[in-house]
């Protein structure tokens, strides 16, 4: 499958000068020897990352670890110091202002953390914003931003203005905006992260659903590995503006490459988040207890065996047999790898 | 004998000095000296500050201080025709507005222009409080046989503060948009602030003749505009980040961000630069009936001229209530623009 979006080799050094930087940084220089002796702030390392069409790409760091950064290069509200991003097998970096613009509005919408919506339009006239920067039509204009309002919810508030909605309705309006302009990438920067938790968890499960429905390739940037676990197809972890560890979520909380992402993991709660299917063995010849579906979460299991430790469950996807996970072997994944200098503290 | 004398002989200069020594007309030091008031001992006593002056007097190659302000003036009158020539056909239509309105606003019947003023004052505030004080304080005019300068005055405000708007919008955004013209543009505006109202009458005096109704309106432009363009500037700054970079995510176009985000988040601190322009123009116009500007002004003028005493401070009063109707009237309409954006 060929990637919707890619980056390869993208560097962002902040500075006068920032150009003639990236050699010294490919050469080896790191963050703060820059910062001492040149006066420039690394942004972006090194950064390739591939998102598959119809997939969710989380892209997961603490604060200042430049994921910010790196989703505004997607649409080039940022420049890049060297790199390339393609989108369809075509880089942004060659686009005029014009094509530029066509891209933004055409093939990306975005959603913020602070919502950004207009303050002195309806809520309805904020929906429409994408089409009529497009020109379109008054009918086609009304007629899609009251359909996508209605989906995420918001019917009957068309006329309302932004400032007398609550922050969960107004991020609705962001995305219903997103929405209309019928883009198939949307760029959703820590969507999120202003709302408080309930109405957050909430909003994933309207992202996940509609998701289901449209297809669309997501980006989205978090610096919550649960909403990052929660969402993601394909996770990035980003740490001081390198890519530390990416890939399937599954594999990256049971195979975490550093420590760095150890210790992020091993707050988690495992048994919510990992699925049957990532720690069953191969079928063997043993005599089974009951099936079990490949997607249920440990969770469940645990819940289902009553926490008997002797039960062998058969694993099943779509009707056929495809493994076997003895309940010893979940115990174990339960427990994460811990780094050494976490297990020296304790 | 001057003081300075050894100065300039000691650096070898005497010859540079002397070379091209005339009678230049003397200063009144040196006449005071001639007549042989001044004593001695006084000279000899005291070494004077090597102003220009006292420079001069011991080499005659170092310009008089009275050589500074005569350059000015032969710098300004050399290139005046030509100055004339390329803002006289500019400024001429300022010319026809200030006359026009004048006409308008002399010859329209009180009874049709009261209540036209009163619409005007009801459109921009939508506020009955403040359209009853406005008819109050017109009809008050009436009475004192003060409505026909308060009618000048207020066509003068209005046509300066009218320009004064439709410049200094533009060029607000223009500095809004780029650092270098803001770095150049505020010097000037600080200038126009801070220079005393009376000088920026003074070359305009030399530039167009007294009867011509621009001059006024010129220097009264000059003084009010810059509020204006500094809160247009301002408002265009403080509009949100994250909105500006929304509209750049969605692809709008320059104007498009202008005209839908900008713009309209900045309106209420333009409004509030109007405001303060039609406060800036209002004190301006007094000082402008030194250059034949009627209205209220005019009678100001007579009362300190003629010592009357009454007139000047009737008429003085009547600037005030004029000044107040102003500030109300355009405060209630930024009131209801911030009033729309809340709750509308």
């Amino acid at each position: 499958m060929t990637p919707k979006v890619s980056i390869r080799g993208l560097y962002k050094i902040f500075g006068p000068n920032h150009v003639a930087m990236v050699d010294r940084v490919r050469g080896g220089m790191d963050k703060a020897t820059l910062l001492d002796q040149h006066g420039h702030v690394l942004g972006l390392r090194d950064i390739n990352v591939d998102m598959q069409p119809g997939e969710i790409t989380v892209i997961m760091g603490l604060s200042g670890s430049g994921k910010s950064t790196l989703i505004r290069h997607l649409n080039r509200l940022i420049d890049p110091s060297a790199g390339e991003i393609l989108v369809d097998g075509e880089d942004v970096m060659h686009l005029g202002t014009s094509a530029l613009r066509g891209l933004r509005q055409k093939q990306m919408s975005m959603v913020f953390q602070k919502f950004a919506l207009l303050p002195h339009k309806s809520v309805l006239e904020n929906a429409q914003l994408p089409l009529s920067v497009q020109g379109a039509s008054a009918e086609l204009q009304a007629s899609e931003g009251r359909k996508w309002l209605a989906r995420v919810g918001l019917e009957g508030f068309e006329d309302h203005y932004p400032s007398q909605l609550s922050g969960g309705m107004q991020q609705r309006v962001g995305i219903a905006r997103a929405l209309t302009a019928n883009t198939d990438i949307m760029l959703m920067d820590e969507a999120f992260s202003a709302l408080d938790p309930l109405i957050r968890t909430d909003m994933q499960n309207l992202l996940l659903e509609l998701q289901k429905e449209l297809h669309k390739t997501i980006v989205f940037i978090t610096h919550d590995l649960d909403e990052a676990l929660k969402l993601a197809d394909h996770l990035v972890i980003l740490k001081d503006g390198a890519v530390v560890q990416q890939g399937e979520p599954q594999g990256i909380l049971l195979n975490p490459c550093d420590p760095y992402i150890e210790d992020f993991v091993s707050d988690i709660n495992r048994a919510r988040v990992l699925r049957v299917r990532s720690v069953m063995r191969p079928l063997g010849e043993a005599t089974y207890d009951s099936d079990i579906t490949a997607n249920s979460t440990l969770e469940d299991l645990i819940a289902r065996s009553g926490g008997d430790t002797s039960r062998i469950y058969r694993v099943v996807e779509d009707g056929t047999p495809v493994g076997q996970l003895e309940m010893t072997d979940l115990f174990k994944a339960l427990v994460p790898r811990v780094s050494e200098s976490r297990q020296s503290v304790r | 004998m001057a003081q300075y004398d050894g100065l300039f002989d000691g650096m070898g200069l005497r010859t540079w000095c002397d070379a091209d020594k005339e009678d230049a007309p003397m200063s009144m030091a040196q006449l005071l000296a001639q007549s042989g008031t001044s004593d001695a001992a006084d000279e000899s006593a005291g070494l004077p500050f090597p102003s220009l002056d006292a420079l001069h007097e011991a080499c005659a190659a170092v310009p008089q201080t009275r050589d500074l302000t005569a350059g000015i003036e032969a710098g300004f009158l050399a290139i005046r025709s030509e100055l004339k020539f390329v803002l006289d056909p500019i400024t001429q239509p300022l010319s026809w507005m200030l006359d026009g309105a004048l006409w308008v606003f002399e010859s329209a019947p009180w009874w049709a222009m009261i209540p036209a003023l009163l619409l005007l004052t009801w459109w921009v505030s939508r506020s009955r409080s403040v359209t009853g004080f406005v008819a109050v304080v017109l009809l008050f005019f009436g009475l004192i046989d003060h409505y026909e300068v308060a009618m000048q005055t207020l066509a003068i405000v209005f046509v300066c503060t009218g320009l004064s708007v439709l410049l200094g919008v533009p060029i607000g955004i223009g500095m809004s948009k780029s650092d270098t013209a803001q770095r150049t543009i505020v010097p000037i505006l600080d200038l126009l602030q801070t220079l005393p109202t009376f000088v920026y009458l003074i070359p305009l005096i030399f530039l167009f003749s007294v009867t011509e109704s621009k001059l006024y309106g010129i220097a009264i432009i000059l003084y009010a505009i810059v509020p204006v363009i500094r809160l247009t500037d301002l408002g265009i700054r403080l509009v949100d980040r994250d909105v500006i970079e929304a509209a750049n995510a969605f692809g709008l176009t320059a104007w498009q961000k202008l005209a839908r985000v900008e713009l309209p988040l900045a309106l209420p601190n333009i409004m509030a630069g109007v405001n303060q322009t039609i406060m800036m123009s209002l004190a301006m116009v007094v000082i402008a009936s030194l250059v034949s500007a009627p209205g209220l002004g005019v009678l100001v003028l007579r009362g300190i001229r003629n010592l009357e005493l009454g007139v000047g401070i009737v008429a003085g009063l009547g600037i005030v209530l004029l000044a107040v109707i102003l500030d109300r009237v355009s405060k209630a309409a930024l009131a209801r623009v911030d009033r729309q954006r809340k709750d509308a």
